[in-house]
């Protein structure tokens, strides 16, 4: 089912950072495409297993999962552009989305996400100079009776307030 | 940290409680399959495989159980619709696991607490539909809820309820976990297909519904979490009585996940006979109103439902009742708002949601929702024009039920007639008199 071609190295015209996978990143993305009928299913977990090692997706790799699930490039910036949690850009060490809906909208969002913006001195979707934390909102992340929340990276924190919000970021390095 | 569950409820067991009980009783996660086989755990599987597919089904469809995921569409006529027999060929069941729906929290703590009686529920329903192969979509951000899952699966294999000929039957069963990327739509069932194809999720067209041709053309079952968990004691337990769970408080059976959010007293998730009042869930349960706040108005059931007023305290909450006050229950956790609360800021923040979270896919929901947040962010600052309020119901009715390819611009509209009906003057103080 896979395609050959999937250990050259990218061309630069595709990409134009000479993308390769490690064995790491093509030992997983192998693995995933068995737990489906095609391996085209395997996009969103590619996608997600190069974010793991680099933070985000650079364009090389967009070429790369293509050729390895044997699919069009076009097809998989299609995927990676169309979710919230596949960031095309670079990201800093820490990503810290804020639930932004109805019920942590009642409970405070505005003033925890003025704070934090103040707090790290950058508007949404920035990172801070320093490349410690980027600030993005969130879909409902499903503890809205424990609102305001937040998830910094795979950690959700909850009741968060422009009061104790120090000490969460504080445990981020 | 884990939301309040159960709260104030006593004597909670099996015979009462069938979603929540593992988990009340001993106050933490059942993790462990040992546990689990101890708390009746896998007991329904084993009975179930006994039985003829067709057998189980109609116990389902007996018990009449309907969707929990917000739609209530009952199970057992979802699964008829599913082609048996020996030239039926590969189907496929999924778990849609990408709980989203703003308000909504408890899936989460269902998989994170007793992730063993939704991979059971998984086996035993893929069992009665003859599908061999099984996928849990999982939002992305339930992490501990994918480790919990993930650990439960392959102690499950070990055990062997999953694998090739389990339990000594001819059944065989894989099952995986599939982690989505974030995105709203992800819950509509044939946008997560198309997801889970490694696609973008737009809305397929219906028909052909996912029953005959679902994940990679194959006939396919999407059933919400709690719907799926509800299944092995019905099993275990026969139809009849979970029909009387609800207690003559509804037509409709068995328990639901109730749960209150907002600037209530107390928030969290109780599993309550369905047909519960708003009046029980937020006065007995709730507390009521944090002090120095009263009730505004609320929503049934998620961001996508109608806003109620306080004098709908007293209905059923259930599928037709909620329906017949011009709402609906979706998926049953009440958001509570508050007389501090500007309405228009609150209908201005679930229509940005909306219009987000719109695939773009089709003109109304791509073009409509952010025109929506537009007007609704000039009345809130008091710039509103002459006009604007006829255009917002206008456009309840452009992006209504039928407008659109799917239910998510429907959905949208649901907050915003019901706030234009219960609050025409809050509108008509942001628009701004001619000078």
């Amino acid at each position: 089912m896979l395609t050959a071609n999937t250990t050259q190295t990218i061309a630069t015209d595709r990409g134009g950072d000479n993308f390769v996978f490690t064995d790491y990143e093509r030992e997983q993305i192998e693995h995933a495409i068995h737990h489906y009928a095609e391996p085209r299913a395997a996009t969103i977990d590619a996608l997600k297993i190069v974010q793991s090692q680099r933070r985000w997706v650079p364009d090389g790799a967009i070429f790369a999962i293509a050729d390895i699930l044997g699919i069009g490039a076009g097809d998989v910036e299609g995927v990676a552009t169309f979710y919230n949690r596949i960031y095309r850009q670079p990201v800093g060490r820490n990503v810290i989305a804020v639930c932004d809906s109805i019920g942590c909208f009642l409970m405070g969002f505005d003033e925890l996400y003025g704070s934090l913006q103040t707090k790290l001195g950058i508007k949404p979707g920035q990172t801070t100079p320093d490349d410690k934390f980027t600030l993005l909102p969130i879909v409902c992340l499903g503890a809205c009776d424990k609102a305001p929340v937040l998830m910094v990276n795979d950690a959700t924190h909850f009741n968060v307030t422009p009061d104790n919000v120090d000490s969460v970021l504080e445990q981020y390095k | 940290m884990t939301s309040n569950v159960n709260l104030g409820l006593t004597n909670v067991g099996p015979e009462t409680h069938p979603l929540t009980w593992r988990y009340t009783k001993s106050g933490k996660a059942v993790l462990d399959i040992k546990e689990y086989e101890a708390l009746e755990g896998y007991a329904a599987l084993k009975k179930a495989v006994a039985m003829p597919q067709a057998d189980v089904q109609a116990e389902v469809k007996a018990a009449n159980l309907r969707g929990r995921g917000g739609a209530g569409f009952p199970t057992g006529i979802k699964w008829s619709l599913i082609p048996m027999g020996p030239d039926a060929g590969q189907k496929y069941l999924v778990c849609n696991a990408d709980e989203m729906e703003p308000g909504t929290f408890k899936d989460r703590m269902l998989m994170e607490e007793l992730p063993h009686q939704l991979v059971e529920a998984m086996i035993l329903a893929a069992y009665a539909i003859g599908a061999t192969k099984g996928y849990i979509f999982l939002r992305g951000e339930y992490i501990l809820a994918g480790q919990r899952l993930t650990a439960a699966i392959d102690q499950a294999k070990a055990a062997g309820y999953i694998g090739d000929n389990l339990l000594g039957t001819d059944f065989s069963f894989e099952l995986h976990v599939h982690l989505g990327a974030g995105r709203y739509i992800c819950g509509e069932e044939t946008a997560l297909i198309n997801c889970l194809e490694g696609r973008r999720a737009n809305p397929r067209t219906k028909p052909p519904f996912p029953q005959q041709a679902g994940a990679w053309g194959k006939p396919t079952i999407v059933n919400n979490v709690e719907t799926l968990m509800n299944i092995p004691a019905i099993l275990l337990r026969g139809p009849d009585w979970f029909k009387g769970l609800s207690q003559g408080k509804s037509p409709d059976a068995g328990t639901k996940m109730y749960g209150i959010s907002g600037r209530a007293k107390i928030t969290g998730l109780w599993e309550l006979p369905i047909g519960t009042t708003g009046r029980e869930l937020l006065y007995t349960h709730g507390g009521g109103m944090a002090d120095g706040y009263e009730l505004m108005c609320w929503l049934p059931g998620g961001a996508s439902t109608d806003f109620l007023m306080p004098e709908h305290l007293d209905l059923a909450m259930d599928y037709d009742t909620i329906m017949k006050a011009g709402s609906r229950m979706g998926t049953a956790l009440i958001m509570v708002v508050d007389d501090k609360q500007n309405i228009i800021s609150a209908v201005r923040n679930l229509e940005q949601f909306f219009a987000r979270e719109s695939c773009g896919w089709c003109t109304p929901c791509r073009d409509g929702l952010p025109w929506t947040v537009k007007i609704l962010e000039s009345i809130e600052a008091g710039e509103g024009q002459e006009g604007d309020i006829s255009t917002l119901q206008q456009l309840t009715r452009f992006l209504g039920p039928g407008k659109t390819f799917c239910a998510h611009a429907p959905g949208a509209m649901e907050p915003l007639q019901s706030a234009l009906k219960f609050f025409p003057a809050e509108f008509t103080k942001g628009i701004k008199a001619k000078a």
